[in-house]
């Protein structure tokens, strides 16, 4: 098997009393799409945010594409450019039209001319589907439409990995589908991505794989098809029959 | 009726008008000293290692919690105290090393004072932006410095704009304590007027008019500015944080 673009060692961290990762090891092949899934406060996201480091474990090893992001002599931003990220309430820049939340991350971080960015940034916008809405400011943007110019934004960086931190649980239950059909289309695109979500529709279809975490540890993993039709564990069968309730059926 | 208005005018000119321009630099002058003072003190309030942090508080508390006119008198007559002089001499610095003119002593009180006050505008504002917004700068790679400068200030600047332009009206009206040092600015130029004509109930509400005019002006020229600078739903989430 090739080398893997994630692969994390035995993470632990601890946030005053509570420990939230309790010994995470995991690998992520190129065009994986990972999906993770488990109750709130079990450490999604921190495994999440570990990885680009904007959270520090306290013990354990990440690498990114070879290099070891934990290790202490490693330039944190150089990965970062590898690693494009979407969270739940887009933090797009405020102050920017969506053309220049798309474009100041290769302007400012890669250096790259203007020009071209521009160029740039307009493809990432066509391909996320909102070209007209370039000068567009954050504010005057849905929900749905902010979270696919971050989509936009991370792409520009033209990441090695996305990772999706519960991209669709701050959106109003229509503006879902515009994020996850771009999230379907760049996985049909064979783009790397971790993604964090309650979308059991999206589990399904598109991922490869999912891992179940709970308490801090990854309880069970597998192909979509082991977990949500013969999942080994209790508690992923318990977990996943109250996120249909919650959710509905997912359609497969 | 035109006699009476020439006679007014006599009476006024040109000492109110070289107090006006005294009281309007005076104002500009404190401003900037604020702002070139007040904004590192908030950076250094915001992103400064604690200690630093610890003395820009400490500095903002001490001149926003003492009267202006105690700064004030400090600075001209304390500064100038003969045995603090006779201490300065003793060690070997010329004679009234810091004895201050009227004058400077008025821009010192005033713009430190302002300072502190635009240094807490300026650390509200910076406080408001979302954390999210460092994180998704961070994310892209950005350094620290690097979403500072792109990120966070443009946003945090137009913030403080509007609690700005509330200090650039109050610094106009502020100025006016000044008088009490002997700097012939507005309004000691109508208490000059009014102890040689004891006309205080025609020169108080006038001087008090001129004040207000200058004072809708800057807050005009000020809603421009912020007009100029105004983003679609910045301010809202920048504030839902």
């Amino acid at each position: 098997m090739a080398e893997p673009i994630v692969r994390i060692n035995d993470l632990h961290k601890t946030y005053g009393d509570l420990e939230v990762l309790k010994g995470v090891s995991m690998e992520v092949q190129t065009g994986e799409v990972l999906v993770i899934i488990g109750p709130s406060g079990t450490g999604k996201s921190t495994l999440l945010r570990c990885i680009n480091l904007l959270t520090r474990p306290d013990k354990g090893q990440i690498w990114v594409d070879g290099d070891e992001v934990t290790a202490p002599e490693t330039d944190i931003n150089k990965i970062r450019t590898k690693v494009g990220m979407v969270f739940q309430d887009f933090n797009l820049f405020a102050h920017m039209n969506s053309l220049n939340n798309v474009m100041v991350g290769p302007v400012k971080v890669k250096k790259m001319p203007k020009e071209e960015a521009r160029e740039l940034a307009m493809y990432e916008l066509e391909r996320v589907g909102l070209a007209d809405k370039a000068d567009a400011y954050p504010g005057q943007l849905s929900g749905g439409q902010k979270q696919r110019v971050a989509i936009a934004r991370a792409l520009a960086m033209s990441p090695k990995v996305m990772l999706f931190d519960e991209p669709t649980s701050a959106l109003d239950p229509e503006l879902i589908g515009e994020v996850l059909e771009v999230m379907k289309e760049l996985a049909r695109e064979h783009m790397t991505m971790i993604v964090v979500t309650h979308e059991m529709g999206f589990a399904k279809e598109v991922s490869n794989r999912i891992i179940f975490m709970e308490k801090g540890y990854i309880v069970e993993e597998g192909p979509p098809r082991q977990l949500f039709y013969n999942p080994q564990n209790l508690r992923t069968k318990e977990f996943l029959g109250k996120i249909t309730e919650l959710y509905g059926e997912a359609e497969s | 009726m035109i006699a009476r208005l020439a006679e007014f005018w006599d009476m006024i000119w040109p000492g109110m008008g070289n107090g006006l321009v005294i009281t309007l630099q005076l104002s500009f002058g404190s401003l900037m000293i604020g702002l070139f003072i007040g904004f590192p003190v908030a950076l250094a309030r915001v992103y400064g290692p604690k200690w630093l942090q610890n003395l820009a508080t400490a500095y903002v508390d001490i001149l926003r919690g003492t009267p202006l006119l105690v700064q004030l008198f400090v600075i001209y007559y304390g500064l100038a105290d003969p045995s603090l002089n006779l201490l300065l001499t003793y060690i070997g610095l010329p004679d009234k090393f810091l004895t201050l003119p009227p004058f400077t002593a008025a821009y010192i009180a005033l713009g430190f004072n302002s300072s502190a006050y635009q240094a807490e505008y300026f650390r509200g504002a910076i406080q408001a932006i979302s954390q999210g917004q460092m994180i998704a700068a961070r994310a892209l790679g950005m350094t620290r410095l690097q979403s500072i400068q792109t990120i966070i200030m443009p946003q945090a600047l137009r913030l403080a704009l509007a609690p700005w332009s509330n200090e650039a009206a109050y610094m106009v009206k502020y100025t006016s304590i000044v008088y009490i040092i002997a700097v012939p600015d507005l309004f000691a130029e109508a208490r000059r007027i009014i102890s040689a004509h004891y006309n205080q109930m025609l020169m108080l509400p006038f001087v008090g008019l001129i004040y207000l005019i200058m004072v809708l002006i800057i807050t005009w020229i000020m809603s421009k500015v912020e007009k100029r600078f105004e983003i679609p739903g910045l301010e809202v989430e920048a504030h839902r944080a």
